[in-house]
């Protein structure tokens, strides 16, 4: 017995190695990037539109032709390996007009999403936070505008702002802001009433505090979800409306306005409809899954 | 019951008078003035002027206005000479109305079943092929099924006939063009539901009591399913309503969607102020029809006259 007593030897309690925290913390935007890499159709989505958007940019680089130049002896030229994907009814090349058009239509889908999202974090943040009568009038101005449907809105907003791509940012930003108001205000009214809220206000915080440290960086995750999904929408609206001639203004170029002018010579040239509809297709097929994935990976209520 | 029926009611005139009003102010901030064509004598323009109450002040302007909508007189089409817009509206709206009726149907019907199949048969092959139809129909633009459709089902094979709408066979293709976007977000958004039901206590408690599998299926989970489904169905509303704008233009088919365009491509603004107070009361009617049905469905409804969350 004796001899195993002393092969143990007390070495007595380290306290400071026992609060160290040997791993290094999970925290969580690396936990939901870490979600979001194993969700291969996410990535797959991912990849897609940053693709694309290295496309955008560098893309009508890449061939000799710009988007607007004429070529009037090359006009309706299927695809070949001079125009990689053919030239339209005025010979211009769609290969450089599908890429500016990327640009024109992801940026309308980017800027006029930040828009709405400030607009509404705005107006839905001090509605929801400090209630009475401001909220009162916002949701009834809301439920009011609810009611006409949101491409009427854009139409009506438009006449009065003009055709063209900063108009349709700004229709957008005034039309996407209620949406956005509501689902802010009801995320402030919902956390308000939590306990480490109450706990930052009795431990005197300002309102500006409160909002900046713990009301926003709560509500991130659901915000820069709906942000990816607002995207699609605006792209998916902008080609509806260059579509029914009020949108992108010639000589500048759309998706939404390639697919328009490839529908009117669609029986004659289906490749100038088939190409830009294949791109705003996956566009959006991608922002979708890749804005679900980012849903799944950002929900708390997922984690374990 | 009645006392929310009538709240919703008075809601419902006031967000119509509301939209009335922002499409006032709205036209009067256009630039330009309806009647300024140098062709025009300039008695007429003043006539024209005192027609519309241009000339009187704004409060009165706006009086008789709001007297007009409700007398229900949306007055003349600048583009078509001699039209009211009432008139435009009696002749198109039954095509549209058509149109947009055939597509709410196919698309709820089809989008629900299509949901509650995915769910039932999760992570099979049945599943899958319902969700790629359900993520291609929100990726797609309706514009890009519309032509497609119609060139390869009518212009190519012959199935259907290529434009107008004169006959069944004729409403078949622009219904699926307009209804397969509604038709994508029923599908997924039924399918979710009905995965979420399967896990709630009271599932597992009608599965404890031994009931079928049919009964389980029909009586409890679809019940509850829908009812998220049914409120998106009023939302979707407008989204077909917009959707005819454009399968309207493909399929040359004469209904509120082209004229709407038209006027917007010809500045022609009592048409737009007149469709547009038009596609309000349309809206704001099915979502009071949706709501009021959404009583009857759910019984907690019924009880407390709110809408619990």
């Amino acid at each position: 017995m004796e001899n195993t007593l002393n092969k143990f030897e007390h070495i007595g309690k380290d306290i400071e190695q026992g609060e160290n925290v040997s791993r290094p913390s999970v925290g969580y935007w690396s936990d939901a990037w870490r979600r979001l890499k194993q969700n291969k159709l996410a990535m797959i989505g991912l990849v897609i539109i940053i693709i694309y958007v290295i496309m955008a940019i560098f893309g009508e680089s890449m061939v000799s032709f710009n988007f607007r130049s004429n070529d009037y002896e090359n006009m309706n030229i299927s695809p070949n390996s001079v125009h990689w994907f053919g030239t339209d009814a005025l010979g211009r090349d769609l290969w450089a007009r599908v890429w500016a058009g990327a640009r024109i239509s992801l940026m309308i889908g980017l800027v006029s999403a930040v828009m709405q999202m400030t607009l509404g974090v705005l107006v839905g943040g001090v509605a929801g936070y400090f209630g009475g009568m401001f909220d009162l009038i916002v949701m009834r101005v809301t439920e009011i505008l609810d009611s006409i449907p949101f491409l009427v809105f854009v139409i009506l907003i438009m006449m009065v702002v003009g055709s063209g791509v900063i108009p349709i940012i700004i229709a957008f930003a005034l039309t996407g802001w209620i949406a956005m108001a509501r689902l802010v205000r009801g995320q402030v009214l919902q956390l308000k009433e939590q306990e480490f809220m109450l706990a930052a206000k009795s431990m005197g915080a300002s309102s500006f505090r409160l909002i900046a440290k713990h009301l926003i960086p709560n509500m991130a995750g659901v915000l820069i979800v709906t942000l990816t999904m607002k995207i699609p929408q605006a792209i998916f609206a902008e080609a509806f409306l260059s579509y029914i001639g009020i949108g992108v203004m010639p000589p500048q170029t759309s998706w939404g306005q390639l697919a328009n002018l490839g529908a009117q010579n669609m029986q004659v040239f289906p490749y100038q409809l088939l190409i830009p509809a294949f791109f705003i297709s996956t566009m959006m097929l991608s922002l979708q899954i890749f804005g679900d994935g980012l849903r799944d990976a950002l929900d708390p209520k997922l984690r374990k | 019951m009645s006392r929310y029926v009538i709240q919703r009611l008075i809601m419902a005139v006031v967000t119509i008078l509301a939209v009335a009003t922002l499409i006032f102010f709205l036209i009067r901030l256009l630039p330009g003035d309806p009647f300024s064509d140098p062709k025009v004598p300039e008695d007429i323009q003043l006539r024209q002027k005192a027609y519309y109450g241009l000339d009187k002040p704004m409060y009165e302007q706006y009086y008789i206005y709001i007297k007009n909508i409700v007398k229900g007189n949306l007055g003349y089409s600048l583009r078509y000479k001699g039209r009211t817009v009432n008139s435009i509206i009696t002749d198109s709206f039954p095509y549209s109305a058509d149109l947009g009726i055939r597509a709410l149907i196919f698309s709820t019907i089809a989008g629900i079943f299509m949901g509650i199949i995915a769910a039932l048969k999760k992570g099979k092959g049945w599943d899958n092929i319902t969700m790629i139809i359900a993520i291609l129909g929100v990726s797609v633009p309706s514009f890009v099924v519309g032509s497609l459709l119609q060139y390869f089902l009518a212009v190519k094979f012959k199935l259907f006939p290529v434009a107008q709408y004169t006959s069944t066979l004729h409403t078949i293709l622009p219904t699926f063009a307009l209804g397969i976007g509604t038709l994508a977000t029923l599908a997924r958004l039924m399918r979710t539901s009905m995965l979420d039901v399967v896990s709630t206590d009271y599932i597992k408690s009608a599965k404890a009591k031994g009931l079928k599998e049919y009964q389980l299926t029909w009586k409890h989970q679809i019940r509850n399913a829908i009812l998220p489904v049914v409120t998106v169905v009023g939302m979707n509303v407008a989204t077909l309503l917009t959707g005819t704008f454009v399968i309207e233009n493909i399929f040359a088919i004469p209904g509120l969607g082209k004229y709407y365009v038209l006027g917007i491509q010809n500045l022609d603004y009592p048409m737009i102020s007149g469709l547009t107070l038009v596609f309000a009361v349309f809206l704001v009617s099915t979502q009071l029809i949706v709501d009021l049905l959404y009583g009857f469905i759910d019984p907690r409804i019924r009880v407390s006259g709110k809408r619990g969350d």
